[in-house]
């Protein structure tokens, strides 16, 4: 218990938290509790089999929690579709911005309320501006009715080089999380191109206040905040 | 990283291009470009590091390394190793990701009864 409560208080902090160094070899796993994905997880033992939607990074752990289970996964990298260059495009002051179009007709192409839940993580926080309304607009139409979606926040305490995390589900309110280094390589474009310039992990964005996220989760029917000890947030938000 | 040599291996290399639907009753080993269905019933396929595929598959066993896109049944394993990238439903028994490995997708697990059953 200890160690988890000191990996828990490591996490998020930032460069100058002093978060340890870590390189793509040892990138370290660390234990978090999640009381948010405790109170989802009771979905989870529903008899009949659910249809989940993981907008993270591939996790063999997750899918291997979901199918035995006997519930559907789907999987889906958002971050990583979001370095497609073809998405670059300029807003009307020259500002350059990604295609929110262009984006959604090549991804989350699902059929209207689809799923039972969504584990968006902390994408909100680590995806380009110009596409976090759009597609938190998106995954409200692939939610059922009653569908609920799993999201983490950074508080404005977190600093500007807080890492992203992989995260992988071990257990009812358990998550192991590993801090994303991206390859070389990425991906293969819808048009075809290679996309070889992404070495990093991927940045933090911007930091929503409580305001910022009952706006961004407005249409959906109810929003439920789980503070942490931690620089983060966790909500759960019902359609 | 050099195919796997095997008696019964037929190897795909990397200046090849095929279009069109391959099918056969040995395992494959693809480090080229093939676009059509791959249909190998009873064996496996390898898609190596610097394979492309654009096509539904049906195998034994799947193992991608390169780019796969289309929909894959493997009726007793897929392996998804580090510098996978997937797009496409994934239907088998078992299933096996590194970490790095890219996949947008469906992936349904079925059992031998179910599979037994034609779920």
């Amino acid at each position: 218990m200890a160690s988890v409560t000191h990996n828990f208080m490591k996490l998020f902090r930032g460069s100058s938290g002093g978060t340890e160094a870590t390189t793509p070899q040892a990138a370290p796993k660390l234990l978090r509790r999640s009381s948010s994905l405790g109170e989802l997880s009771r979905q989870w033992e529903a008899d009949s089999p659910l249809c989940v939607l993981d907008l993270g990074s591939t996790s063999a752990a997750n899918i291997r929690f979901f199918t035995e289970r006997s519930h559907k996964i789907y999987s889906e990298d958002l971050l990583v579709a979001s370095t497609d260059p073809n998405l670059a495009t300029k807003d009307e002051q020259g500002n350059r911005i990604l295609d929110s179009r262009r984006f959604l007709a090549d991804n989350l192409v699902y059929p209207a309320a689809h799923f039972d839940a969504v584990l968006c993580w902390n994408l909100p926080d680590y995806l380009d501006e110009s596409l976090v309304r759009p597609v938190m607009g998106r995954v409200w139409s692939v939610l059922k009715p009653g569908g609920m979606m799993l999201a983490f926040f950074h508080t404005k305490d977190a600093g500007p080089d807080s890492p992203c995390y992989r995260f992988h589900i071990v257990g009812k309110d358990t998550l192991e999380m590993q801090p994303i280094v991206l390859r070389r390589e990425t991906r293969r474009g819808s048009a075809g191109a290679i996309h070889t310039s992404i070495n990093d992990g991927f940045r933090l964005q911007r930091v929503f206040n409580n305001r910022h996220i009952e706006t961004l989760f407005r249409d959906f029917a109810s929003i439920k905040f789980f503070l942490a000890r931690d620089n983060v947030r966790e909500v759960l938000v019902v359609r | 990283m050099s195919a796997p040599m095997s008696a019964d291996l037929a190897q795909i290399g990397k200046s090849v291009v095929i279009k069109g639907d391959l099918s056969g009753s040995e395992d494959l080993y693809v480090d080229g470009q093939v676009e059509g269905s791959i249909s190998l019933k009873n064996n496996s396929l390898t898609v190596g590091p610097h394979g492309q595929i654009k096509a539904s598959v049906e195998a034994k066993g799947v193992v991608v390394q390169g780019k796969l896109e289309g929909n894959v049944q493997a009726s007793d394993r897929v392996e998804l190793r580090k510098s996978a990238v997937v797009t496409g439903d994934i239907s088998t028994q078992r299933i096996s990701i590194e970490e790095g490995a890219y996949l947008k997708g469906k992936i349904d697990i079925q059992g031998r009864a179910e599979k037994a059953a034609g779920k």
